[in-house]
């Protein structure tokens, strides 16, 4: 029965795939029930439940709860009220990102606001004995930066913190989402969470990508193709060939911008270069464990003969660099295109797309290469680990930004910034007139000094073109790979970083510079 | 501390037009340096109402007080920011309907007590369209049987029954119920090979 049901819901999806390109009415489908079994989701959301509650919803354990300064000392308070202890003191992490300036980090800090939330977090963590990787840990940065490379983040976890970005932790295999600060209370007080299940949609990625292409495309080309509201109601399992290639940090770079197709949680499969990441890992599993571990991460896998409620291919031999031209991350563009037409979008797009072209001061079917740049950031949960420093680095390197504009790179972490001084990448940078800062969200979304001023328009590899989203209320984001954004600051305009990458040496991916 | 049951909604509505409105719209970034909520509803769409110079639905007199917001698809994707239902709530909002909605700002919602209904785009739109011509109406949301109606009008709504029963029911703050399962975390967390050395453990299947 449940396989005729699937029949059934797999011909509706697919009548639905042939829209793709326009609009997907994916209420219709998320009605219906999840009815996936055997996935990688499936059992680990099995090995974590608690409870059934009232009204059908589960309690979920949560095997790693990471916290930051923004949306956790409201929970604190919460948890003061009524009298709560932090259940699993051990099992929360915390770090300080979002309002941490990058220029200077001497306490205390230069904003009150920004120094009294670092105490508040500082302050909660001593109360409540949890470990804090503040600015004197050497390990201070993003925390879907630190979490991956202390090891914490592993395959089969559930991994909850109050940030939407947390669908990273899932490149290793883990179910990993964002929630709110009641969600955080809820969290610290009981390690769980009340949760429905959600569906499970296999995006399978065939092909190998061309030069000059990375995982930053591979994700704003789905999120392109399915839409920014494809994934509400499911997690986003990335598989096929091309995925199985990506290093892991590429992984996380996909899976990071999951919630951006509206998947709460995005996840690869955990393989041997996810456990070959891990090993030796401050906070991995060591010695006979180590062996014990991975034989259980492998098992974890999706099944060959698992059943998922949606499925989706694609091919990334089609993939170009791609472009933001709007206000969500969906309206996008290939980098060689022009801005579409309202004719070229479905109906129910064509308000938004008005509305973008006025934000954003495009014009439909304009080329986008050529479009002046002001600002050009490269960090962020999404881009802010070494192989995208190295990417940006490859397109720098021996040129110089472009006069008037403003450049600067943010390492996502403190051992991140290490590693790339270490190779000397703080140096390439530098001396192609790029500004070389110390760990934090920076601009991403200008919690801190970092910020787009009037109507300034940045050249970003962060993750969200919404409109004010860089801290000016008119201010202008594109978002991009970090080696189309390092294109961008060397151009003085949006550039196809395939130009630039015309030596052979120049276009290998995650290579040393 | 025990939650009071949502089961009605009632007031005057307001209704936003526009598919895909994130939470740094809701809340822009600057307003969440602070360690508490308080405040927020002063800055609910700031940078929306300053550019729309006075015209948005939100400093419109006769929307003031209104208790019921009408929205469209995907309302508040984006970032995690309870900030965003809590700046909705603080201004005065005490329920959400709309085409659709973004899952954590759904749950964020929930937490808070506030319900979010969906409905189909034709049914949403007429009500958008009958909040307009007659903002100062009084509108009637039901929990249990998901219908919003007022006037001489009666829409069909819908929300998942996991929502549905613990607004109903007085148990959207999850903690005390989370915490009454003491026993069970205890051996979910024993079960745990990544919290037990991977010790002793069977393969998932």
């Amino acid at each position: 029965m449940v396989t005729e049901a699937l029949a059934q819901q797999r011909r509706l999806t697919d009548g639905l795939r042939v829209w793709c390109y326009l609009e997907l009415p994916f209420s219709l489908v998320a009605e219906s029930s999840p009815l996936s079994t055997g996935t990688l989701y499936d059992k680990v959301w099995a090995l974590h439940r608690v409870a059934e509650l009232p009204g059908g919803q589960t309690q979920l354990f949560i095997g790693l709860h990471l916290i930051h300064e923004v949306t956790s000392p409201q929970a604190f308070a919460m948890l003061g009220e009524r009298g709560l202890k932090v259940r699993h003191p051990e099992r929360t992490v915390a770090t300080v990102d979002h309002i941490v300036p990058t220029t200077h980090q001497g306490r205390p800090l230069a904003d009150p606001l920004a120094e009294a939330m670092l105490g508040a977090l500082e302050k909660n963590c001593a109360d409540h004995g949890l470990r804090l990787y503040g600015f004197d840990s050497g390990h201070q940065g993003i925390v879907h930066v630190i979490a991956p490379e202390l090891g914490l983040s592993q395959p089969g976890m559930t991994i909850a913190c109050g940030d939407s970005h947390t669908s990273t932790h899932g490149a290793f295999g883990a179910v990993a989402f964002g929630i709110g600060t009641s969600q955080v209370r809820d969290v610290l007080a009981s390690q769980s969470l009340a949760l429905d299940k959600l569906k499970v949609r296999r995006i399978s990625i065939h092909g190998s990508l061309a030069p000059g292409v990375f995982a930053k495309d591979v994700a704003l080309h789905v999120i392109r193709r399915l839409g920014v509201k494809s994934g509400m109601g499911y997690a986003y399992e990335f598989a096929g060939s091309c995925v199985a290639a990506m290093a892991m940090e590429e992984r996380m770079t996909l899976c990071n911008m999951a919630i951006e197709a509206g998947a709460r949680c995005g996840y690869v499969n955990p393989d041997q270069v996810c456990f070959d990441y891990l090993h030796n890992r401050p906070e991995a599993p060591r010695g006979a464990a180590w062996h014990r571990a991975v034989t259980w991460w492998r098992g974890l896998a999706s099944d060959a003969d698992a059943v998922y409620d949606d499925e989706v291919t694609m091919d990334a031999g089609e993939m170009a660099p791609i472009v933001t031209w709007g206000i969500t991350p969906g309206q996008a563009m290939a980098v060689d295109a022009v801005v579409p037409t309202p004719d070229q979008l479905p109906p129910g797009e064509r308000p938004l797309a008005q509305e973008a072209y006025r934000y954003m001061d495009l014009r439909p079917g304009q080329p986008i290469v050529g479009t002046p740049v002001d600002v050009c950031f490269i960090g962020s949960c999404t881009n802010g680990r070494l192989s995208d420093l190295r990417d940006a680095a490859r397109v720098a390197r021996g040129r110089h930004v472009a006069h008037g504009m403003k450049a600067f790179v943010v390492p996502g972490s403190q051992q991140v910034a290490r590693a790339a001084e270490a190779e000397g990448l703080d140096a390439v940078f530098a001396q192609a007139g790029f500004e070389w800062r110390r760990p934090g969200c920076s601009m991403c979304l200008a919690m801190n000094p970092d910020r787009l001023e009037g109507r300034q328009l940045s050249a970003s590899s962060s993750n969200r073109n919404f409109k004010g989203r860089q801290g000016s209320a008119s201010g202008r984001t594109l978002l991009m790979s970090p080696a189309m954004v390092a294109a961008a600051a060397v151009s003085g305009v949006v550039t196809d970083v395939r130009t630039l990458l015309s030596h052979a040496k120049d276009t290998g991916r995650g290579s040393v510079p | 501390m025990t939650p009071a049951p949502v089961t009605t909604v009632e007031g005057r509505a307001i209704a936003l037009h526009g598919h895909d409105i994130d939470t740094d719209r809701i809340i822009p970034a600057r307003f969440l340096k602070s360690i508490s909520f308080s405040g927020l509803g002063d800055h609910a769409f700031a940078d929306d109402r300053a550019a729309a110079g006075g015209r948005h639905p939100f400093d419109c007199p006769e929307h003031k007080g209104a208790r019921i917001l009408v929205v469209n698809r995907n309302f508040g994707c984006g970032s995690s920011r309870e900030h965003a239902p809590q700046a909705l709530r603080r201004w005065g909002i005490a329920a959400v309907v709309g085409e659709s909605f973004a899952e954590i700002f759904a749950s964020n919602c929930l937490a808070l007590g506030m319900p979010c209904l969906r409905g189909d785009t034709g049914v949403i739109e007429h009500i958008q369209q009958v909040v307009q011509e007659q903002p100062h109406a009084h509108f009637c949301l039901t929990l249990a049987a998901s219908t919003l109606h007022g006037l001489d009008h009666h829409w069909p709504l819908t929300i998942e029954s996991g929502p549905q029963t613990m607004l109903v029911n007085g148990c959207w703050d999850a903690t005390g119920l989370l915490l009454s399962h003491g026993q069970e975390l205890s051996r979910t967390a024993s079960q745990l090979p990544y919290l037990n050395d991977f010790s002793g453990f069977a393969l998932p299947g």
